[in-house]
């Protein structure tokens, strides 16, 4: 029983991590239609950034603001530089393009920094707490992940719901022509869109690296368990982001600590494949026809 | 459509009637096709042979998503884990008794389509971005049962044969390389002349009209479903083919062999070649062995450090990718059609070109 808790707290945290990547994802599909594939390359990139300022001596608080800002930049500039001419496009073809800038970005991330894995140190201690002499898997670290994951939820929902920026961010996403005739500036709205997502991206990265390490490739299954998430969720509304990234946590957990931790992709790709198979456009998505 | 009806009423006398027919001029082009290959074998070193006998697996790789992505419009990033799928069945059977390797690679072909079957049905009903998320899964998952069963598919190390020795009657010096060239590249010719008449035939134009228009195909009483599950086990079928086939070449399945990047690199071969093009695939293949060795050759000579070495060719392919999607979305293929449609203006040349082109430019046009 104790085991059974340990995972499920366990869970909880990557939980946190997994909706914060699906939180990334949900952003960008609700403003431009596009799933970015990218996006374990471009929080790859602020990792590592973020990396390279604590290794060189500044304080992890600094590494933690600058990957956040680094996040929010490279999400503004990849917007306006390769995702902007696919915007309306078949799908197909934003697809390929985040999926080449995936490799792109892990190709320069190893051309810059190598391809052995960095440690990447945690905020606090990841040892877990003590529990009437039993130690759970739960440590202030993961504490501090869902926190930080609960208050940037928070802070979208005042965003989209009680500001002006949020009220244009939901109109140009929902009906971007009417938005432009009532003024709003619909393309930088997009912009706003991918660079906020990517700064929830880059806070997942942040969050994740002391587990998995940083390399160009750590980031692949981060990827997929997020990916899973947001399509649990419906690929629509963020806390539906945050639920399917508390499902695939503890599922995961589950998996990797009762069948063994090197299937836990496969785990991922299973509950997935279930869902899509119930209902092909994610659980909680509202029902739409399709467009001939 | 039209013209085929018409041969196969008319005499066909004169060797001009017989190339018209299409089973005849793929056989013809296979034929000079494996000619052209066994002069070029003779010809090359080892090392040229084993990067001829890469460029044909790749090939059958490439051609199998160009029917899938090209012609029927579905997505897969998980092609390299059915190749993996095509390698380990080589060489678990490889590794035991001593099976005949044309048998081997008929085996692992029919394993991956069946296991093309499950991954098509599941595809089937997926759309877009939703089929390309649960392929990259299958990527990034389907490698991982390696180390899940250590003793049987030999975990990270994966599993090594031996190589394939060439018959005594070629004499006793005959090169492996050589060897395994041809092996390779007959298959690769083999699966040419197969998927050329399949995308000719009532099949292939039922990939195309469930691309172009999934309602109107059904309409005109094609099943959807149906269609798209068979696009996607032609697919795989030479994914798996691809797969037994770098066993042949490498003699080695291991988890590390097919990464993301693999199956990254198989689409970079489909979108370079052109969408839907079977010769688009020949040379979407000879790119994806000649970028790695010419990025290789190209950081040697500027004595780059390794780190840029390692990955000059995995930039290239995200290079690719990013730039033929926006300065020509139809694939190379399509805009040196374009092209060669301007310089001679004709008209029909381009009405052509957009009635069989790819989907990609067709809707932007709309």
């Amino acid at each position: 029983m104790s085991r059974f808790l340990d995972l499920t707290l366990n869970g909880l945290a990557n939980g946190a991590i997994y909706a914060a990547v699906a939180l990334s994802l949900v952003l960008i599909w609700r403003a431009t239609r596009i799933l970015n594939f990218a996006q374990a390359g471009m929080l790859m990139i602020t990792t590592f950034i973020a990396w390279s300022v604590i290794d060189a001596g500044a304080s992890y608080w600094v590494g933690f603001v600058v990957a956040l800002l680094s996040g929010l930049v490279l999400g503004a500039v990849v917007e306006r530089v390769v995702i902007r001419p696919v915007e309306g496009a078949p799908p197909l073809n934003a697809v390929i393009v985040t999926l080449g800038l995936l490799v792109l970005l892990q190709a320069a991330a190893g051309m810059i920094w190598g391809g052995n894995p960095r440690s990447f140190p945690p905020a606090f201690s990841i040892k877990g707490y003590d529990v009437g002499g039993h130690t759970v898997l739960f440590s202030p670290f993961d504490l501090f992940t869902v926190l930080v994951v609960a208050g940037v939820l928070a802070a979208l929902t005042v965003l989209f719901r009680r500001t002006s920026l949020g009220l244009r961010m939901r109109a140009s996403a929902f009906e971007p022509e009417v938005a432009r005739l009532l003024g709003v500036r619909v393309n930088r709205m997009f912009t706003v869109g991918w660079a906020l997502a990517s700064v929830a991206g880059s806070l997942a990265g942040v969050l994740v690296a002391p587990a998995v390490f940083v390399a160009p490739n750590a980031f692949d299954s981060v990827l997929v368990f997020g990916f899973t998430a947001a399509v649990l969720g419906g690929l629509e509304s963020p806390a539906g982001a945050v639920v399917g990234g508390l499902t695939v946590g503890f599922a995961l957990s589950y998996v990797s600590g009762y069948a063994g931790s090197s299937v836990v992709t496969l785990g991922a790709l299973v509950i997935l494949v279930a869902v899509l198979m119930v209902r092909p456009t994610g659980l909680f998505a509202p029902t739409q026809a399709r467009r001939v | 459509m039209a013209t085929e009806v018409e041969t196969s009423v008319r005499p066909r006398s004169t060797p001009r009637r017989m190339l018209d027919q299409t089973l005849v001029r793929h056989l013809a082009i296979a034929l000079a096709a494996g000619l052209a290959l066994y002069l070029l074998s003779q010809s090359l070193s080892a090392f040229d042979n084993l990067q001829l006998a890469t460029m044909a697996y790749y090939f059958v790789a490439v051609a199998g998503l160009t029917v899938l992505t090209g012609l029927n419009g579905q997505i897969s990033l998980g092609h390299g884990a059915l190749m993996a799928i095509g390698a380990y069945t080589a060489a678990k059977l490889l590794e035991g008794p001593a099976w005949p390797l044309a048998l081997v690679l008929v085996v692992s072909t029919v394993v991956t389509a069946v296991a093309g079957v499950l991954a098509g049905a599941a595809a089937a009903r997926l759309r877009g971005p939703y089929l390309a998320g649960a392929t990259l899964a299958l990527a990034v998952g389907l490698p991982s049962i390696a180390d899940k069963f250590p003793g049987f598919l030999g975990a990270a190390n994966g599993i090594s044969v031996t190589p394939p020795i060439p018959p005594g009657s070629l004499g006793a010096t005959f090169p492996l390389e050589r060897w395994q060239a041809w092996i390779t590249c007959l298959a690769a010719v083999i699966v040419y002349v197969l998927l050329a008449n399949l995308v000719r035939s009532r099949f292939g134009r039922s990939f195309r009209a469930v691309r172009d228009s999934e309602v109107a195909a059904e309409l005109a009483g094609l099943h959807v479903a149906r269609t798209q599950v068979l696009a996607f086990v032609v697919s795989a079928a030479c994914a798996g083919l691809a797969g037994g086939l770098f066993v042949v070449v490498t003699q080695l399945a291991a988890p590390g062999a097919f990464p993301l990047a693999l199956s990254v690199a198989l689409l970079t071969g489909v979108i370079l070649g052109g969408l839907g093009s079977l010769m688009g695939a020949v040379w979407g293949a000879a790119a994806l062995v000649l970028i790695p060795t010419w990025s290789d050759d190209l950081s040697k000579s500027l004595s780059l450090s390794t780190n840029v070495q390692a990955n000059l060719a995995l930039a290239v392919y995200g290079v690719v990718l990013i730039a033929v999607m926006l300065a020509a979305p139809g694939g190379l293929q399509a805009a040196v059609d374009r092209a060669a449609g301007a310089v001679t203006g004709a008209l029909r040349t381009s009405n052509r070109s957009r009635g069989s082109g790819p989907r990609l430019e067709e809707e932007k046009e709309t």
